[in-house]
């Protein structure tokens, strides 16, 4: 019997053993911890902790935009029609007045100029998602050099990684609904990649295209993907993310009181939700301004799309402006297989190493921890500098991506710095290969040498700007000593061996040869930590020594 | 690897937990969480005071542009267009709209992130980290306990059900596979041909002007110019007009019979006048910039450079091979015409092109 006559009369055996709550509040929530359990899950996490730093705050303008791309996009869905029926446009953009166009098309115009605030919304959704890859990408990057990504957050790591690759292909699918002029010439460079797709490529074109190029079903498949499939899976990674994210605690930086044992913070009730709410309306409401001002995608202006038909300066959305470069920098390589059979090089090998560049830096943090077998937790972030293998990769697969995004637009370039393209193109070949090793050479030179001055820094202090006379007439500036929580977070850093080869003969004295592999990774971590690949720390007596002689250098 | 690589990684730093007790023979030791730093609000009443009051304007100008925002919406036409500077001439509803809006929530978030920062306690407390891995009993006992399921279950055992339900597992996701066989027709030859392919010497196609769509005499096509063409018979109102045209489009360029590096292609012309597929090459754009004085065609999309007085041969780019050319001729009447299809697929390649 639950009904409430029946309380009475079993009164004498009380449902729980609780104390009366004080108000209507407690007994609110009361009932809910009796079905979903609240008191034990806010008891972890209502005063969590979580550190401060500006670069933290990258994750969740990522979230923050996420959440606007999604209730700006149903918004969107409730005027969209998603069709490649023809129309004939009568509305009041007076300009296409009498052109035919696909409903997807006249839908989007409609939006831009039928519905109030439509317009508004459709900036809002793709100046949101753009500001959803950027914010992505200097996340990743922020993740990457201070070495975030180590144990125990490899896997975090690699859902983060999904969901910037989702992130891409969403945007793609997204900004070719509404089936303009510029978006349906998207379209059409990817079929044209798939037909290179060697032995399967026209399959694929049929089944995707539902027959040939364009027929009518891409936009409708297009927009099941881009409202539901991709931001399905998107939505599940993004909360698995999270709860990672809770679950590992953040990490932080070396700091007086701050070690590999603890995390140090302000609550999340009330400091961090005040100040991660209110961040989220601080993006919302810059985003909300932005497209006020700054008019984007004016499919308008394009014109619907036609085959036959294409503006000059194409471009993607800036986020596939590296694939674009891949695609424009390959030599237009066309080879014969098989008795008759042809395989389009010059399209197909850019269609591989797109995804190679991004696995490139999604491996990592597997690669460097076979380097170092290093097998441990780690909650302490690296300064960039103090890992400066890592951050000249990091920077090299920047370059790359730089020059990639160059050659995207190759021709803006040349129009706007009024140069040859061709040049621009053959400058692009050559730095494909050229660029991320100089970039390489450079940020590792310039890491150490950051770390040669904090090892200054911490052995004669910092300059006071205060020179002084010797009696014997030579002048000296006086350094004044660094406190010790400086000392600390400069020396907090560690600092590997180089793994060496293992014995030639074992303890039985049988000889035991390394592999190749053991070779290759000892030389690896050679180059890791060995000899000039890193400054050693300062020394307690290193530091004792020229601290008890005033005045010396 | 099987050698131990641990002795190479360094201890963890020493840290001194107490923050009295700072090791005098370690300058880097941790020397603990610094003191609490007052705010100004901490200690100062009325500047307390000053920040609630700051909090509060920010959430009251929030509501204002709430206001705001519904007042434009239903005050300004949609098509009401105004000159704000240095904007030029923008969407008055639009502009109104995402002003207010914005400042509506940028309003919140202010407020919120300055009532945290001058009003809310800033003590930094830290919280102990745990192990994520546990530790060997608990570890052992789910081993245990996984071991004892997996024996109860028998799939080790009975290799009979083991077997038949990886099987069936395995074939149950054909089912899908299959149906997902309806989503497109097979190429077939569907890529070799183009509209063009209906035309015969008996029943020629003539060309017709893509802008005025009146077929083509030579004499209308002077020398450097560049002209669109499609087959005659392709309306833009035709179901299919865009499935066509993305493989029918022609771009008719003139050049001096003399200027015509390329025999094959002079013949293939009439007089100068030569009929290329518009559809690059490289991955399908219609090319569309054409230099009269050198002859050559780019493609705006990778910049596939073509010499059209050279058989359409790719000087420059990504593309893989020329431009197809479409043999033409005229009709008793004078019209330009085509009595077949173009000798090899347009478009991109693709694996099944012959080559």
């Amino acid at each position: 019997m639950s009904s409430a006559s029946g309380t009475k009369s079993s009164a004498s055996k009380p449902a729980s053993t609780r104390a009366k709550p004080a108000n209507k509040a407690e007994a609110t929530a009361d009932w809910v911890d009796g079905r979903l359990g609240i008191y034990s899950l806010a008891k972890a996490n209502l005063r969590k902790i979580f550190p401060d730093h500006w670069s933290f705050m990258l994750g969740e303008i990522c979230l923050y935009s996420f959440i606007i791309i999604i209730l700006t996009g149903v918004y969107l869905t409730l005027f969209f029609k998603p069709s490649m029926a023809e129309t004939v446009y009568h509305g009041s953009y007076l300009p296409l007045n009498g052109i035919r166009m696909s409903e997807a098309y006249a839908s989007t115009v409609n939006i831009s100029f039928e519905v109030r605030g439509g317009l508004l919304i459709r900036q809002i959704h793709h100046w949101a998602a753009l500001v959803f890859v950027a914010a992505m990408f200097v996340h990743m990057m922020r993740v990457f050099f201070t070495g975030a990504f180590r144990k125990p957050r490899e896997i975090n790591w690699l859902f983060g990684f999904l969901l910037l690759c989702l992130g891409f292909f969403d945007g793609f699918f997204g900004y070719s609904l509404p089936d303009d002029l510029l978006s349906g010439t998207g379209i059409r460079f990817m079929e044209g990649a798939i037909l290179a797709v060697p032995i399967v490529g026209t399959y694929i074109q049929m089944f995707l295209f539902g027959g040939e190029f364009p027929g009518t079903d891409i936009i409708p498949r297009f927009f099941t993907i881009h409202v539901l499939l991709i931001p399905g899976i998107m939505l599940g990674l993004l909360v698995a993310h999270l709860i990672l994210v809770f679950y590992h605690k953040h990490t932080q930086w070396a700091g007086p009181g701050k070690t590999e044992k603890n995390v140090v913070g302000m609550p999340l009730m009330p400091v961090y939700m005040a100040k991660a709410g209110g961040f989220f309306f601080l993006v919302f409401g810059i985003i909300a301004v932005m497209s006020a001002v700054a008019t984007i995608n004016p499919v308008w202006a394009y014109g619907p799309y036609r085959p036959d038909q294409v503006s000059t300066d194409a471009q993607p959305d800036w986020y596939m402006g590296f694939a674009e470069g891949l695609i424009r920098f390959m030599p237009g390589w066309e080879i014969s297989v098989w008795g008759g059979h042809t395989l389009n090089l010059g399209v197909f090998i850019p269609l591989m190493i797109f995804p190679l560049v991004l696995v490139a830096i999604a491996v990592w943090p597997f690669i460097e921890s076979w380097v170092t077998g290093d097998k441990r937790e780690h909650h302490i972030l690296d300064r960039p500098r103090n890992a400066p293998v890592r951050t000249a990769f990091g920077a090299a697969w920047i370059a790359l991506y730089l020059v990639l995004l160059v050659g995207g637009g190759n021709d803006l370039v040349a129009t706007h710095l009024h140069m040859s393209i061709n040049t621009i193109t053959y400058a692009v070949r050559v730095g494909f290969f050229v660029v991320p090793v100089l970039t390489f050479i450079v940020t590792k030179r310039w890491c150490l040498g950051l770390q040669r001055r904090d090892k200054d820094k911490v052995l004669h202090g910092r300059e006071s700007g205060i020179i002084k006379r010797l009696p014997h007439g030579e002048f000296v500036e006086v350094h004044t000593p660094l406190p010790q929580k400086d000392l600390h977070t400069l020396t907090a850093h560690e600092q590997p061996r180089p793994l060496e080869l293992p014995a030639e003969t074992d303890e039985n004295g049988v000889a035991r040869k390394a592999g190749a592999i053991t070779k290759a990774r000892v030389k690896l971590s050679e180059g890791f930590y060995g000899e000039g690949n890193q400054i050693a720390k300062p020394t307690t007596e290193e530091y004792h020594e020229i601290t008890s002689g005033h005045g010396h250098h | 690897m099987s050698h131990d690589m641990s002795e190479n990684l360094p201890e963890a730093h020493v840290a001194s937990h107490g923050t009295d007790v700072v090791s005098h023979d370690d300058p880097f030791a941790d020397p603990g969480l610094p003191a609490h730093e007052p705010r100004r609000t901490d200690i100062d009443e009325r500047a307390a005071k000053r920040a609630e009051r700051q909090v509060s304007l920010m959430f009251v100008v929030s509501m204002l542009a709430t206001v705001g925002f519904i007042a434009s919406y239903a005050a300004i036409d949609a098509d009401k267009i105004v000159y704000i500077f240095p904007l030029g001439h923008v969407s008055a509803l639009n502009f109104a709209l995402g002003m207010t809006l914005g400042v509506a929530l940028f309003c919140i978030g202010a407020g919120a992130v300055h009532w945290a920062r001058t009003l809310m306690s800033d003590h930094e407390l830290p919280a102990e980290r745990h192990p994520i891995e546990a530790d060997d009993d608990v570890r052992n006992d789910v081993i245990e306990q996984f071991k004892t399921g997996a024996a109860e279950s028998g799939f080790g055992r009975r290799k009979m059900i083991r077997n038949t339900l990886i099987g069936s597992m395995a074939l149950v996701p054909l089912s899908g596979v299959v149906l997902l066989r309806d989503l497109g027709p097979l190429p077939e030859k569907k890529l070799l041909h183009t509209g063009w392919n209906e035309a015969e010497p008996s029943k020629p196609i003539k060309l017709v002007n893509m802008n005025t769509n009146e077929p083509m005499k030579p004499e209308d096509i002077v020398q450097g110019s560049l002209t669109f063409a499609k087959p005659e018979g392709l309306e833009e109102s035709a179901e299919d007009f865009q499935q066509q045209i993305a493989k029918d489009a022609l771009m008719i360029v003139r050049i001096a019979p003399g200027d015509i590096k390329d025999a094959e292609s002079r013949d293939k012309g009439f007089e100068g006048i030569l009929a290329y597929s518009k559809i690059c090459t490289h991955v399908g754009c219609p090319i569309s910039l054409y230099e009269q004085q050198t002859h050559h065609a780019l493609c705006p999309c990778h910049q596939s450079t073509f010499d059209l007085a050279d058989g359409a041969r790719v000087i420059f780019g990504p593309a893989g091979h020329p431009l197809p050319q479409l043999k033409i001729t005229t009709d008793e009447q004078g019209f330009l015409i085509a009595t077949g299809d173009f000798d090899e697929p347009v478009g991109p390649s693709y694996w099944e092109r012959p080559r």
